[in-house]
């Protein structure tokens, strides 16, 4: 690991000054990806803001209409709350397949959004919910969220301040895990919010992403059998020593039609 | 530059100066010279690092110590009772045979506690799962799995 | 007489320190004005390297000194030794290229050793090794043993234009080829065998000092063999003297044989810690273990049975192009050859064997022994191909087993081992009742209901532990000699102390060599301490690889106890005034045979040691023994594997949903142990069938499984609860009657998984590892070929 000041956060105003100053300062939430990368030489903040004591930050709200979760909310802490499970089980079950029991008990749900890895679980749902991420400065849709490979619509010195999910009528996730990393390969959440259906696919592409085909058969018709022939296209999808474009795309309709099967349940 | 890190590890206070970068294993390894908690990768998945940190079970080489300042540590080496009695995790990892070289072994003890924590009588199953934060290169995990099935009954009585 | 401890699951002695986080392993240690090391690594995998620029690296914080190959040729130190020469079908030597403990000229794999920066801190020799200024020309670079040889591979060795090593032949071919043309079937198969990375989890780790006082070095080091490392290093490497020279190896955290060889690392810190005159530490990251130690496998082999009409084998050839690296590592010369060919009659009566190998060298990390070392891949070969002729005869493959099983012992196979005893159809029959066979339809049909696909596979192996005798092994070679050496030290209070060249890293000596001792000496194993692992302590040693310590390290405690018995019989006599002849040890007491008179062991101890009443004409005083054992022969231990798979063919995954191993280890000492020694090797092999698989970009020659996020390791999740039997058959040559145990599970599982897998998918052969992707392609490929 390079050298680097650090320091805490007392609040989000206060950690948004010190990033609007110093434009190589990095915020640390959990630290599970931004360490694992400063570890390896691969990370070199000029500055490290530590969000860990921001109490506010952190925090699981929920009614019959939306969940909100705080953005140093921990993936244990989603996984394992009440609220989560009753309103949007296939969030906390997403959020019980994150990494490791002791990587859950760290990493957050905003600093996985901010870090929009292609092969992360949350960005999964929150496009697949049609969820709102809420910045200390706006808030963006979903839609608008991922841009791209690691890539958001966060601006310099924006920081995400907590997830607003809507609750939907029906929901479930299926990941194929990668063997050695256990990120996905190919993660496909199905939300069916009683007005439309989302299919939010993680893993198999630079980004996470929707697919229209999927999503029109389900509102037509929301049973497995609407998806289990409609084949994504592997162009554009990732191709690497786990699994080449056609397998993900493949894999993406086993997925597709394995949620539809669970959330039907 | 230097940083001051201040916490509780195995119940007694520590404190020191420490270079910013410090990952909290260094600190505990380098620093408290507590070397029962091991490095035995530098990509944060092979679990021999893992100690708890205010109850829950952390992986320490992938966290700055600085992370950890204010906070309640126990290491392998805070798990047994004074008198040297083996907690029963230890205790049913040695009746069973959960341990060859010893080198994952704290880490998965650490971890195998938390599990037990969370999941008070978990399935064979559900231990395996449970367990993909942690590599063990010697025993094939079936003892291990074992072990914990044995403590998890020791643990509720 | 008490319980005896052989055959006791007694638990063991190094837990508690293990689980209390107090074991002591390499990293563990800090002694007073550490420095720490870096290595600078070829990021290329093969390329020139035109400079070396320090200046600015020199200059940085905390900086203590930097070395390059330069500074080492200039101190003449030598590069690293092979230790087994092999000579090959033309009676020429191997191709032995110079491997020099930092690279010199040229960089020849990614991770290469370029320089050391040492520093105060690890971060701070970090650091500063990116400040040292390495100029580099890339070169083409081979990285695959199947490409080393094509018309226009790049040469890895001036030596060695066609990067071949040798070019090796074993058997009688013109026999071979003469049965293969009268046979009724011949089955064929072609694949390979997947280059393994042993990761044991603790890294590799090395911290030498020097002490200007007495001009001597220690050097603690993650080793499974110590006093080998000392041997090579002074007097090949550093040409030391060897008495100056301590090597400790203490808590060790996993090997499988990854930790056997004399590393560059090691010999640099050890040197370097002279030079600056303070001690030197370097612990690999994984990042490092992954490119720099030395990997396993990697075959390409075809192999061939001839059979005839009822199945009987008739003739096996087998050629392999086997891959070494970019170097020779310590014994990579004999893994494919003597460890290999050797054990191609597995458990049958196969009269004629031929087998070819030539072993080439590429730009990746050397290969070496990786736990089973050459057996495994020689169980491959062997129950691959007979699994898939009992499949192309509508043969059931119990049958063609026992067909063709050896029934008479000793049996001399056609490729050059005697094998003292087994009883492969005991195993076999064990296997097939646990594993419940008979039962596999059913679990087949009800599995298809569900839209799975389930299997079974094969494997019955046979292993040979404890290369011997020396002489033997030296006229094939061999560069070292394969005794062990133990001492048994009886204290005046007759407590013991027990020293031997074996090492322990996992295999639990402490407990199984007490159990050992206990029962020998007839005295509670509290009050026996076994010490390994330290040059200083023990009188010689040659460590623990290929399942050696109980057959040769024990035998040579038990040799040893056994002359203590012998002097204490007659300090005995001496003490109850009887005739040496007539006194008796039994129960851990001397006695006048057909009388009530005896002495307890530690009265004869304390005798011994207060030598008043004592025939010191006769006699010396004390009571210590210490004993070297050159084993006769190998032993063989064998076994029956029986793997049930299930296959999800939308998804290509697979759950492994019973997998039974009935072994014949001769002899077992401690149950215990001995099951889990069995557990870990199966999910290694288990490993190597379905998750682990090193590989290297062709093109770059970047090892692209260079982490655990690509590397896959196999997790509690992967494997299912083992079903595990032993039958015994007392290994004839050792008064033990053991056989080891250490590798059986590596050696017979893949086979078995693979025999499985084939089964399930109703195809011939699929490459290993047989990751979802790969077995989905042949899910894919058999549908298409059912719909044609
Ligand atoms: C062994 C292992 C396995 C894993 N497996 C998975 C898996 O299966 N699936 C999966 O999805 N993830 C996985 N992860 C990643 C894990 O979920 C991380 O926790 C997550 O990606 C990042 O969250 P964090 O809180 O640790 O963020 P950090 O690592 O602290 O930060 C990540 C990035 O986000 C930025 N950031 C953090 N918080 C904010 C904020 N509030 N606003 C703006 N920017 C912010 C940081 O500056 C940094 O750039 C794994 C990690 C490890 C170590
Ligand atoms: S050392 Fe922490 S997970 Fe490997
Ligand atoms: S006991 Fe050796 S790695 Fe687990």
């Amino acid at each position: 690991m390079y050298s680097f000041d650090y320091q805490k956060a007392k609040s989000v105003a206060d950690a948004a000054k010190v990033l609007a100053k110093d434009g190589d300062a990095k915020l640390l939430a959990g630290g599970q990806s931004l360490i694992a990368a400063m570890k390896l030489r691969l990370a070199h903040p000029s500055e490290v803001i530590d969000l860990g004591t921001i109490k506010e930050l952190s925090g699981i709200k929920a009614d019959s209409k939306a969940v909100a979760i705080g953005a140093m909310t921990r993936h244990a802490e989603v996984a394992s709350s009440a609220a989560v499970k009753k309103a949007i089980p296939a969030l906390a079950s997403l959020a019980a397949g994150i990494g490791d029991r002791m990587v859950r008990n760290m990493g957050t749900i905003g600093g996985s959004l901010a870090n929009n890895d292609p092969a992360a679980d949350y960005p999964a749902a929150v496009l697949a919910l049609g969820a709102t991420v809420v910045t200390n400065k706006r808030k963006i849709a979903a839609d608008e969220f991922f841009k791209g490979m690691y890539e958001t619509a966060l601006q310099k010195g924006e920081i995400i301040t907590s997830v607003s999910f809507p609750v939907p009528k029906r929901a479930a996730y299926m990941k194929f895990k990668n063997p050695a990393s256990r990120y996905a390969i190919v993660g496909v959440f199905v939300a069916d919010s009683g007005t439309g259906v989302r299919v939010a696919v993680t893993g198999a592409g630079p980004s996470v992403f929707r697919v229209a085909a999927m999503e029109k058969a389900l509102a037509a018709k929301f049973a497995p059998e609407s998806v289990a022939s409609i084949a994504v296209p592997e162009k554009g999808l990732n191709t690497d020593l786990h699994a080449k474009a056609d397998y993900r795309a493949h894999l993406i309709t086993v997925m597709a039609r394995r949620a539809v099967e669970a959330a039907m349940k | 530059m230097t940083v001051k890190v201040s916490l509780t590890v195995n119940g007694k206070p520590a404190s020191a100066e420490i270079e910013e970068r410090t990952l909290l294993v260094n600190f505990i390894r380098d620093t408290l010279r507590l070397t029962g908690t091991h490095v035995g990768c530098d990509t944060a998945q092979c679990g021999a690092c893992t100690i708890h940190m205010n109850g829950r079970a952390v992986k320490s080489c992938n966290m700055l110590a600085m992370q950890a300042e204010g906070a309640e540590l126990v290491t392998i080496e805070g798990i047994a009772k004074a008198d040297g009695t083996l907690h029963p995790m230890q205790e049913a990892f040695r009746q069973h045979h959960g341990l060859q070289c010893g080198f994952c072994t704290p880490g998965m003890v650490m971890s195998a506690i938390d599990l037990v924590k969370n999941f008070p009588d978990p399935s064979e199953e559900l231990i395996r799962e449970q367990l993909d934060g942690n590599l063990c290169r010697c025993t094939g995990y079936h003892n291990i799995v074992k072990a914990i099935k044995a403590a998890s009954q020791t643990m509720r009585s | 007489m008490a319980t005896p401890y052989i055959g006791a699951s007694i638990k063991r002695k190094e837990d508690y320190r293990f689980l209390t986080g107090a074991g002591n392993y390499t990293d563990d240690v800090a002694l007073p004005r550490q420095t720490h090391a870096h290595f600078v690594r070829s990021p290329h995998a093969h390329a020139k390297i035109k400079s070396i620029r320090k200046d600015k690296a020199l200059k940085a914080p905390g900086v203590v000194a930097i070395f390059t190959g330069d500074d080492l040729a200039g101190a003449k130190v030598n590069g690293l030794p092979c230790g087994w020469l092999i000579t090959d079908v033309n009676g020429q030597p191997m191709k032995e290229p110079p491997h020099p403990c930092l690279a010199q000229g040229k960089a020849r794999y990614v991770g290469d050793h370029v320089a050391i920066v040492i520093a105060e801190s690890y971060q701070q020799a970090r650091d500063a090794a990116e400040l040292v200024k390495v100029e580099y020309e890339e070169l083409p670079a081979v990285v695959r043993a199947g490409d080393a040889r094509k018309e226009g591979a790049p040469a890895v060795h001036d030596i060695a234009p066609d990067n071949t090593c040798y070019v090796w032949g074993l058997g009688d071919k013109a026999a071979v080829d003469k049965a293969f043309a009268g046979a009724a079937h011949v089955t064929t198969l072609e694949f390979l065998n997947n280059r393994l990375i042993p990761n044991a989890i603790e890294p590799r780790a090395a911290n030498a000092s020097y002490s200007r006082a007495d001009d001597s070095y220690t050097l603690y080091v993650a080793s499974q063999n110590p006093h080998v490392e000392r041997l090579l290093m002074t007097a090949f490497v550093l040409g030391l003297p060897e008495h100056k020279v301590r090597v400790v190896a203490p808590d060790v955290g996993g090997g499988f044989g990854s930790k056997i060889y004399l590393y560059a690392e090691d010999v640099v810190c050890t040197w370097a810690s002279k030079q600056i005159n303070r001690p030197v530490k370097w612990t690999a990251d994984r990042s490092e273990s992954f490119v720099s130690d030395a990997h396993g496998r990697d075959h390409v082999t075809k192999a061939e049975l001839a059979l005839d009409r009822e199945g009987r084998f008739l003739a096996m050839r087998v050629t392999t192009t086997a891959n070494m690296g970019a170097y020779l590592s310590t014994f990579a010369s004999c893994i494919p050859t003597i460890l290999y060919a050797t054990l191609l009659a597995g458990q049958y009566t196969t009269p004629v064997i031929y087998a070819e190998v030539t072993a080439v060298f590429t730009n990746t990390a050397p290969v070496d022994a990786y736990r089973g070392a050459g057996r495994p891949e020689a169980t491959y070969v062997v129950e691959r191909l007979v699994e898939t002729a009992a499949r192309e005869m509508k043969m059931s493959p119990a049958e063609i087993r026992r067909r063709n099983f050896i029934k008479t012992f000793p049996y001399q196979t056609p490729v050059a081992l005697l094998y003292d005893t087994g009883n492969y159809e005991a195993t076999l029959a064990e296997a097939l009742r646990i594993a419940d066979v008979a039962g596999f339809q059913g679990r087949k049909a009800d599995a298809a209901r569900r839209g799975k696909l389930r299997g079974l596979g094969y494997s019955c192996y046979i292993e040979a532990c404890g290369i011997a005798p020396s002489n033997v092994a030296g006229a094939l070679g061999a560069r070292a000699g394969l005794f062990e050496a133990g001492e048994v030290r009886v204290h005046p209070t007759g407590k013991v102390t027990v020293f031997t060249g074996s090492h322990s890293h996992g295999q639990g000596h402490e407990t199984t060599f007490g159990q050992v001792v206990a029962d020998r000496l007839g005295i509670p194993m509290e009050d026996i301490e076994i010490v390994h692992g330290d040059t200083g302590k023990i009188l010689f040693g040659m460590g623990t690889y290929g399942s050696r310590s109980i057959a040769v390290g024990g035998t040579a405690i038990v040799k040893a106890a056994d002359k203590i018995v012998a002097k204490g019989k007659k300090i005995a006599a001496h003490l109850m005034e009887a005739a040496e002849a007539d006194i008796e040890f039994k129960d851990g007491a001397f006695v006048v045979r057909g009388t009530d008179k005896k002495k307890a062991f530690a009265e004869v101890s304390l005798a011994a040691y207060v030598p008043h009443n004592y025939p010191l004409d006769k006699l010396e005083p004390g009571l210590n023994e210490n004993a070297f054992y050159d084993p006769a022969n190998f032993t063989f231990p064998a076994g029956s594997h029986i793997c049930e798979i299930e296959v999800d063919p939308d998804t290509g995954t697979v759950s492994i949903v019973n997998f039974t191993a009935v072994d014949d280890f001769g002899k077992i000492i401690n149950p215990m142990i001995v099951e889990g020694q069995v557990h870990g090797g199966l999910t290694q092999g288990i490993g190597q069938a379905l998750t682990e698989g090193c590989h290297y970009d062709k093109e770059s020659g970047q090892l692209v499984t260079g982490s655990y996020l690509d590397y896959c390791m196999p997790r509690a999740d992967d494997v299912p609860a083992f079903k595990v039997g032993t039958k015994e058959t007392p290994c004839t040559h050792n008064p033990l009657g053991v056989k080891g145990c250490g590798e059986a599970g590596a050696i017979g599982a893949p086979a078995a998984v693979m025999n499985a897998l084939t089964d399930a998918l109703g195809v011939r052969d699929i490459e290993m590892p047989a990751t979802p992707q790969r077995i989905w392609r042949a899910c894919q490929e058999s549908k298409m070929k059912k719909a044609a």
